[in-house]
Parts: C-alpha cells; sequence; structure tokens
C-alpha cells in the first residue's frame, strides 16, 4: 500500500479536518477479506479500479451500509456512520444497473429519495422535476423505465440519487449498462455532473478509462487491498502491478537497477535512459516493440531479445503479438508488417526496444 | 367412504363372476348349507357397531365368507345402488331412502323393517342445563343443534316439533347426525336432537334425556337382497342373521327399538 | 380484428391471433395437454348437460339460494381479505428473512393444504371453539364465540385458503429481485417502507394470482366450514352447503345451485383477469 499522505487529493483532505471521507473499510467473509483504506475531500471523486472478484462492489456497499463492516471505521464529515443503517446515511448510490423502480415514472422515481427523507408529495416532485431539467431529461419525466434508453435511465438514476442531498455519492459501474456509443456520450455528462458535485464521489469501475476520464484520483484494489493508488496520469506512467499495467497497456518488468542498467529478476537486463539504483519498474508500451525476422546488424536499440510468438489478436487496425521467449511482452504492429514478417504462432522473432522509450521509476 | 366402496368393488371383481356362481351353493330350506364368498351390505350409517359385530358372527358361523361393510348416509348408499354399485344387501336407515331403491326396481323382494330407531335429546355430560324436555330446548341462550330437515334424523325432529307446536331455531342444521353428537361431545352446542343409538354409542361423553314425542317420529329401518346380488344366498342368510333373536339381541344393546 | 391487415397473405390457419405464423405445436405435449383440459372440464359439462333447464328458474327464485349465494361471495372475499393481511408479510418472512427451523414453519404453514378439510374444522373447533384451547377464553374474556357465526365461516374459509395465498405469494417474492429494496434503503427509505412502496408494488401480480386463488378456495370450502360453522341459512350456509345439502334429496336442485355457483365465479374471475391485462398495459 502506498502512503495516501503523498496524494495531492490526500493533502487536500487533510487541509479539511473533519471533511469529506475517512473510511477503512474492512469486511471478513471467511475465504475473502477486504481491507481498504479510503479517504477523499468534498469535491473529490475516486475511482476504485480493479479486476473482477478484487472487493470494489464489497467496498462500496459496505460504504452504502448495505454490508456491515466487521472492522475498521466509517467516517463522513466528521460524523460515524459504521452503525447507522443505509436508510439514516446521508449516501445516495448509483446501482449498475440503476434498479430504477420499474413501477414508477421516472419523476417518482427521483421523488422517491426526498419523500423518504420527509417531503412532501408536492414538494418531493418539484425537487424532482428540478432534477430532470438539470439533468436534460424534462420531456421524460412521466415514462416509466422501461421506456427509458439506456443514456436516459443513468440519468435519472444520477437524479435520483442525487435528490437526496447526498454527502457521500457511489456509483457502481455506471457506465457497464451502457453500449459503446452512449457510453461515449454519457461518460462526458456524468463527468460534467461530478465535477458539478459538491461532495464526495466513489466509483467502481473495471474499465481504466472511465476511472481515468471521471476520477481525479484512482484506487486500485486487487484480492480485497489497495495496490496502488494515484492521479490517473500517474498511475497509467508508472504502473505497480502486472493488472494494472496491462490495464494502460504498458510492458511491465521489475527489476533492480544499477546506474543505465536494470537487471530484470530471473531475466535479461534492460537499458534504460534514467539513473537509478535499488529496486524499480521498467514499462514501455507495446508500440515501442519492433520485430526483425533476423537479427537486425546496426541497429541502435541496445535491448535485443529472441522471442517465439504466442499468439496473435487484432487491436483497433493494428495487431497485438503475445510473445514469450526472454521476457514475455506485448508488441503492436500493423497489419502489412505482420504479413511481411509472416508472424504466425510459433515463429520466431526478434524484438528491439529502444531505451528512450523506455521508463523507470522506484518500485 | 369411497375407499370402502373401492375396496368391496376390488373384493368383488377378485372372487366373483355374475350371480349364482362359485361362491353360492343351492341351499335346501332347512339343511345345513355350506356358504361362501364375501357378502357386500350397504348399511346406514347408524348401523355400524351392531351391523359390524353381526357381521363378525355371521363369518365365525360360516367359515369361508366375508362381510365387508360400506356405511355411509342412506342417501348416499340409495344413490350409489341406483347407480350401479355392486352391493348384495342394503339396509336403510328410513323407508323414504329404501323407496330410492324400490322405485327403481332394483330390489329383490319386499324389504321388511328390522329395527326402530327414536329420537333422544344428546345434553352435556350431567346435564348442566338441566334439560328435561323438548320445550326445555326452546329456551333462549340455549345452543341446539339439529339435523338439517334433508336427511332423515332432521325430518324426524322436524316431525316431533310439529307434534308439540313447538318452534326451535337451532345455532345450526347439521349435514348428519353423527356431526350434530359431534358439537355436542366438543361441548360447542348444548344439546343436539339425535337418536338413541347415536347417544347410547357416545357413551358417557353425552347425557341422553328421552322425550315423548319421540314417539311421533319413529324411524323404520329396512334391509333387502338387492336385485344384482352377486352371492344372493349368503346374503340371505345375513339378513336372516339381522332379522333373527340372535340379531335383535345386539341390535337391542345398540339402542334400536324391536320393529 | 384489432391488428392491422398484413400485406402478405397469411392464411388463418397458420397465424395466431397476433399476426405471427403459429408453430405447430409437437405431439407429445398437445396431446396430454387436450387430454388434460377434457378431463378438467368434462365433468362441467356434464353437469351442464344433465342441468334441469326446465325447472331452473324455479330453482333459482328461492330466496335461500340467493341468501347462500350472497354468504358465500361475502365471506369468500373476506377470508381473501384476512388471507392477504396475514399472509403476504408471512410470506415475505419466509422469503427475506433467515431463522433457525425456517423449513419447518415452511411445512407447517402448507398443512391446512393436506389436511382434509373436515379435520381442519375439527382442529378449529378444539382451537377457537366455545371449549378450545384458545376459544374458552375469548369467550370469557370478550364473549366472542366464532363456531355457528358467519365470522366462524371466514375463520374455516381463511385457515384453508390462505397457504395457497402464501405459497404464491412466497414464490414471487423469491422470484423478485431484492436489490430494489436495497436501492430504496439507500434512498432512505426504512424496510417497510421499501416493502410497501417498492416490493409491494413490483409482486402485486404474484399478490393477485395468489388472492385469486385463496378466493377460489374460499368460495368452493366444505368440510371445514360445516364443521366448524354449521349450517344454518342466511348466517352460516355457503352454498357448497346448500348444495351438498340439497343433493341429499334433490339432486336437480343440487346441481342448479352449482350452476349458479360456476357461473357467478367465472363471471368474476374472469372480469378481475380482463380488468388486470388492461391495467398493465
Amino acid at each position: 500500500m502506498t502512503d495516501i499522505d503523498e496524494t495531492p487529493a490526500g493533502l487536500r483532505a487533510l487541509d479539511l479536518p473533519g471533511q469529506g471521507l475517512d473510511a477503512r473499510l474492512v469486511v471478513d467473509r471467511g475465504t475473502f477479506r477486504l481491507d481498504v483504506a479510503l479517504t477523499a475531500a468534498p469535491g473529490d471523486v475516486v475511482a476504485l479500479l480493479g479486476p473482477n472478484g478484487a472487493g470494489k462492489t464489497t467496498a462500496l456497499r459496505a460504504l452504502a451500509g448495505l454490508d456491515p463492516l466487521t472492522g475498521g471505521h466509517l467516517r463522513l464529515d466528521g460524523a460515524a456512520l459504521d452503525r447507522t443503517p443505509p436508510e439514516a446515511r446521508p449516501v445516495g448510490v448509483v446501482f449498475q444497473d440503476y434498479l430504477l423502480f420499474p413501477h414508477l415514472s421516472a419523476l417518482d422515481n427521483v421523488a422517491f429519495g426526498p419523500r423518504c427523507r420527509g417531503a412532501t408529495k408536492a414538494e418531493a416532485r418539484a425537487q424532482a422535476a428540478e432534477w430532470l431539467t438539470r439533468m436534460g431529461l424534462a420531456g421524460h419525466s412521466g415514462a416509466k423505465p422501461r421506456r427509458l434508453s439506456g443514456g436516459q435511465a443513468q440519468r435519472v438514476a444520477l437524479a435520483r440519487a442525487l435528490a437526496t442531498r447526498p454527502r457521500l455519492l457511489l456509483l457502481d459501474e455506471p457506465l457497464a449498462a451502457l453500449d459503446a456509443r452512449t457510453r461515449l456520450e454519457v461518460r462526458a455528462q456524468l463527468r460534467r455532473h461530478l465535477a458539478e458535485f459538491e461532495a464526495v464521489a466513489v466509483l467502481v469501475t473495471h474499465d481504466p478509462l472511465d476511472a481515468m476520464v471521471l476520477a481525479d484520483r484512482l484506487v486500485v484494489v486487487e484480492h480485497g487491498r489497495v495496490v496502488q493508488e494515484g492521479t490517473p496520469s500517474d498511475i497509467a506512467r508508472r504502473p505497480r502491478t502486472d493488472y494494472i499495467a496491462q490495464l494502460v497497456g504498458l510492458n511491465l518488468y521489475r527489476g533492480r537497477a544499477d546506474g543505465h542498467t536494470v537487471r530484470l529478476e530471473d531475466g535479461p537486463a534492460l537499458t534504460t535512459t534514467e539513473d537509478l539504483s535499488g529496486p524499480v519498474f521498467v514499462a514501455f508500451p507495446p508500440g515501442a516493440v519492433t520485430l526483425h525476422r533476423d537479427r537486425p546488424t546496426g541497429s541502435s536499440a541496445r535491448n535485443l531479445w529472441r522471442c517465439e510468438v504466442a499468439g496473435l489478436e487484432t487491436h483497433g487496425n493494428q495487431i497485438r503479438a503475445d510473445l514469450t521467449g526472454a521476457l514475455p511482452l506485448a508488441a503492436d504492429l500493423t497489419t502489412v508488417a505482420a504479413a511481411e514478417l509472416d508472424l504466425h504462432p510459433g515463429a520466431v522473432v526478434w524484438a528491439a526496444v529502444k531505451a528512450a522509450q523506455t521508463h523507470a521509476y522506484p518500485a | 367412504m369411497a375407499g370402502t366402496g373401492a375396496a368391496a368393488l376390488l373384493a368383488l371383481s377378485a372372487c366373483s363372476s355374475p350371480t349364482g356362481s362359485s361362491g353360492d351353493s343351492g341351499s335346501s330350506a332347512n339343511g345345513t348349507p355350506t356358504l361362501s364368498g364375501t357378502v357386500t351390505v350397504f348399511a346406514a350409517a347408524s348401523l355400524k357397531e351392531s351391523f359390524t359385530m353381526l357381521g363378525k358372527k355371521f363369518e365365525q358361523q360360516h367359515p369361508g365368507t366375508k362381510v365387508t361393510f360400506s356405511f355411509s348416509g342412506s342417501d348416499t348408499l340409495a344413490a350409489g345402488i341406483t347407480g350401479g354399485a355392486p352391493a348384495d344387501v342394503f339396509a336403510a336407515a328410513s323407508t323414504r331412502t329404501m323407496a330410492i331403491v324400490t322405485d327403481k326396481q332394483d330390489t329383490a323382494g319386499t324389504p321388511v323393517t328390522f329395527a326402530r330407531n327414536r329420537l333422544e335429546i344428546a345434553t352435556l355430560p350431567g346435564n348442566p342445563h338441566k334439560i328435561s324436555s323438548l320445550r326445555d330446548l326452546t329456551r333462549s341462550g340455549l345452543k341446539v343443534a339439529l339435523c338439517d330437515r334433508t336427511v332423515p334424523c332432521g325430518a324426524a325432529a322436524q316431525k316431533a316439533f310439529a307434534a308439540s307446536g313447538l318452534r326451535l331455531t337451532p345455532v345450526s342444521y347439521e349435514q348428519d347426525v353423527k356431526s350434530a353428537l359431534t358439537k355436542v361431545e366438543l361441548k360447542e352446542a348444548d344439546a343436539a336432537v339425535v337418536y338413541r343409538t347415536d347417544v347410547r354409542a357416545a357413551g358417557d361423553r353425552v347425557r341422553g334425556v328421552e322425550f315423548p314425542e319421540s314417539a311421533e317420529a319413529v324411524n323404520d329401518y329396512p334391509i333387502t337382497l338387492l336385485k344384482n346380488a352377486p352371492h344372493a344366498t349368503a346374503a340371505k342368510a345375513f339378513i336372516q342373521l339381522v332379522t333373527s333373536a340372535e340379531g335383535q339381541k345386539v341390535l337391542a344393546r345398540a339402542g334400536f327399538l324391536k320393529p | 380484428m384489432t391488428e392491422p391487415a398484413q400485406a402478405h397473405t397469411v392464411t388463418p390457419e397458420n397465424r395466431s391471433r397476433h399476426g405471427r405464423p403459429r408453430r405447430g405445436a409437437p405431439l407429445p405435449l398437445m396431446l396430454p395437454a387436450l387430454v388434460g383440459l377434457a378431463f378438467l372440464l368434462l365433468p362441467l359439462l356434464a353437469l351442464l348437460i344433465r342441468a334441469p333447464w326446465r325447472s331452473l328458474p324455479e330453482q333459482l327464485t328461492s330466496a335461500e339460494v340467493w341468501q347462500a349465494l350472497q354468504l358465500s361471495l361475502v365471506s369468500a372475499t373476506a377470508a381473501t381479505a384476512v388471507s392477504l393481511v396475514l399472509g403476504v408479510p408471512l410470506a415475505w418472512l419466509l422469503a427475506r428473512t433467515d431463522f433457525p427451523g425456517r423449513g419447518l414453519v415452511r411445512a407447517l404453514v402448507t398443512l391446512p393444504l393436506v389436511l382434509p378439510p373436515v379435520v381442519g374444522g375439527v382442529a378449529l373447533l378444539l382451537a377457537l371453539g366455545r371449549n378450545g384451547v384458545v376459544g374458552q377464553w375469548l369467550d370469557a374474556w370478550f364473549g366472542i364465540t366464532l363456531p355457528f357465526t358467519t365470522a366462524g365461516v371466514v375463520v374455516a374459509e381463511t385457515f384453508v385458503a390462505m397457504p395457497f395465498l402464501v405459497i404464491s405469494v412466497e414464490g414471487t417474492l423469491r422470484a423478485a429481485d431484492p436489490r430494489y429494496e436495497e436501492a430504496a434503503t439507500t434512498l432512505g427509505a426504512s424496510r417497510f417502507t421499501a416493502f410497501r412502496r417498492v416490493t409491494l408494488p413490483l409482486i402485486a401480480p404474484g399478490i393477485a394470482a395468489g388472492a385469486v386463488l385463496a378466493w377460489a378456495r374460499a368460495l368452493g370450502e366444505f368440510g371445514a366450514t360445516i364443521t366448524f360453522a354449521g349450517n344454518f341459512p342466511g348466517r352460516t350456509q355457503t352454498m357448497p352447503l346448500a348444495v351438498y345439502l340439497a343433493l341429499q334429496n334433490d339432486p336437480a336442485a343440487a346441481i342448479a345451485l352449482s350452476l349458479v355457483l360456476l357461473a357467478v365465479s367465472i363471471a368474476v374471475l374472469a372480469g378481475l383477469r380482463d380488468r388486470w391485462t388492461t391495467a398493465s398495459t
């Protein structure tokens, strides 16, 4: 776990003592144990990023009060919420498949929260209408959820959660239920709404793009633990686990640096531009790898390995080659180049990476 | 009830063929006939105790025979017989129900009355309400169960009340005499007008109170051999047992009156 | 024809009501289905064929018939209402909570389904009768006696009919997504509010189906009613009791009464069905 105080967002949280979210979520379920610390200042958007089964949703349910904590603590704006039932927490949730009440209109879905929190029917509906207008859904207030498109339903769900004026907004895979095209548009809208939101927002996602576009800060969770935390750009540049490296599309190795040479654990050495010593990570994108049928002569690349093609897959208009050999790596090349090289599983190739295209940082 | 009927049916189809076959040896008037086969008796529910005993006696006296009973409401039994149920003997609780069968000409010979039953008041043990007459039943606040007028005990009670000039509003018109009696046994009703035999059969769970108007509504119990009886000879012998002095003794013990 | 004419020609034989060509039902399904249908309808058909149509008008003009019919409808509806008030929460308890012995409780709830109704009636007398385990206190403290009263009819019918409702609603609840209740609680709803405003509307079709089953069962109830509540015209004599007693000496009248009961139930059930299907679209 990294020290959260190093990150700018963490510093902000400390600037306003007592404000925002301060939680250590421990949920023990026999074979699985979640132990995640989360802090955020009002206005922060934090993304919990991790593979399926990492415990992201458990963390979110614990924050909402739907699953009890077995340990740790949960404070929001200074108030302890550990023992508070979900209905009494100032927490709004946008569920993965929205869970809009199918028997209520969009308006009544949004009015549900204010109504439960004591508003009269008329007040609740007036507030709901205002929220729908803000979401650009004024014309759909009478529609039942099944008549709404995916993007509209997502905005109604967001309006419903915001209408209770939560101090903590939780979003569970907010874009997962959408098709690729609507996703783009809804992501942009959601980003705008989250930017306007004055309290803490925590979103759970397994999609790095969603996380990076929507959040100010990422918390990467694997096996119930925080493995890395930081700004999106920081994490994209300096992944610390294979999972994150894969997510952001980087080849990642761990080794020990001695000047410009990094000796990998059980592997060859890499030449880098950075001058470091001690344990380090080395990362480079698959596009930085060039492949050759024969050992290139006179190449300036210091990093040259003999590899075998393990698999090929199309990646946009490129082909990604999965290579094994002295070190496992992914390489991107054009379709034409792949054809010229006569790439096929089992083919032997030489892979080269320029030192200038690698990036080394302390582990 | 249906179960008994089905069992009887099975027994019949298993061991017999049409009338006058294997089971029935030709009997001479005074000889000692060797009887065999299964006699199927359809009998009114009120005859259950006494007929079961007579059935056992019959089987002892005529080894190789078997008597099976179907006890039910006389109307139900009559409907079964006219509907083609294969029975040998029908013993009804009223001449009216017997008439249903004779009208359809399903009987062999004329029914004979073998017993009579009269009504009695059944009340709680110890007679806490001090009931001594039919008139006492009309006291307000007293819960009395009668049989529905569509069933024999109800029709008889109606006659008795008509004869006495009394009017009674019961809490319930029960579906049969046993239900009426049950209501008193469970102390839900304070009294019920039922048959003497039912009071006798209930032992000390109820207290019987006789009333003179019951003489106006005496039920005759007719018995007859049926036309399509699969085991006519043995069936005749059973009817003989019922009407014999021995049979009458058993019936009298159950509370029946002599015909 | 409510649907627009199709541009392409489709013969009436191979199109269903919705304009889609009907796919042939496989024989191993079709044959038993038709036999099953015939088996259910034949006795009803026989009732119609043998009905004393000529004397029917005079059979049905008797005040006692209408009294019994009215009592049947009122008591079956009341029994359904009681079943709803008590049965829906019970179904919720069985479907949404976990407590030791829940399986046993569930089995006990269905017990009245297997108990012969007459036995149920006797059991009710032993429990709620004037001299019953609980009934004696009802009598002593409140002066309430249930046997031989219309309330007793409702009690007997509820006893027999409620399990149908509980089983039906529990099944619907199990199939319903419990996360809607969670969503409601995150919006500030207490668990009861979530149940009332979210779960209840969601499972309404299941509740309606269960209520219809319970109502139908209550309407036809005989054994428990006559045993527990007795038989008195206008007070406890429902249609099935009137039919049974008429059967004793006037089968024609019994058939006539049965026809009335059948006609009224079909009218009510068909009417409700129409209302639901139109309401849900």
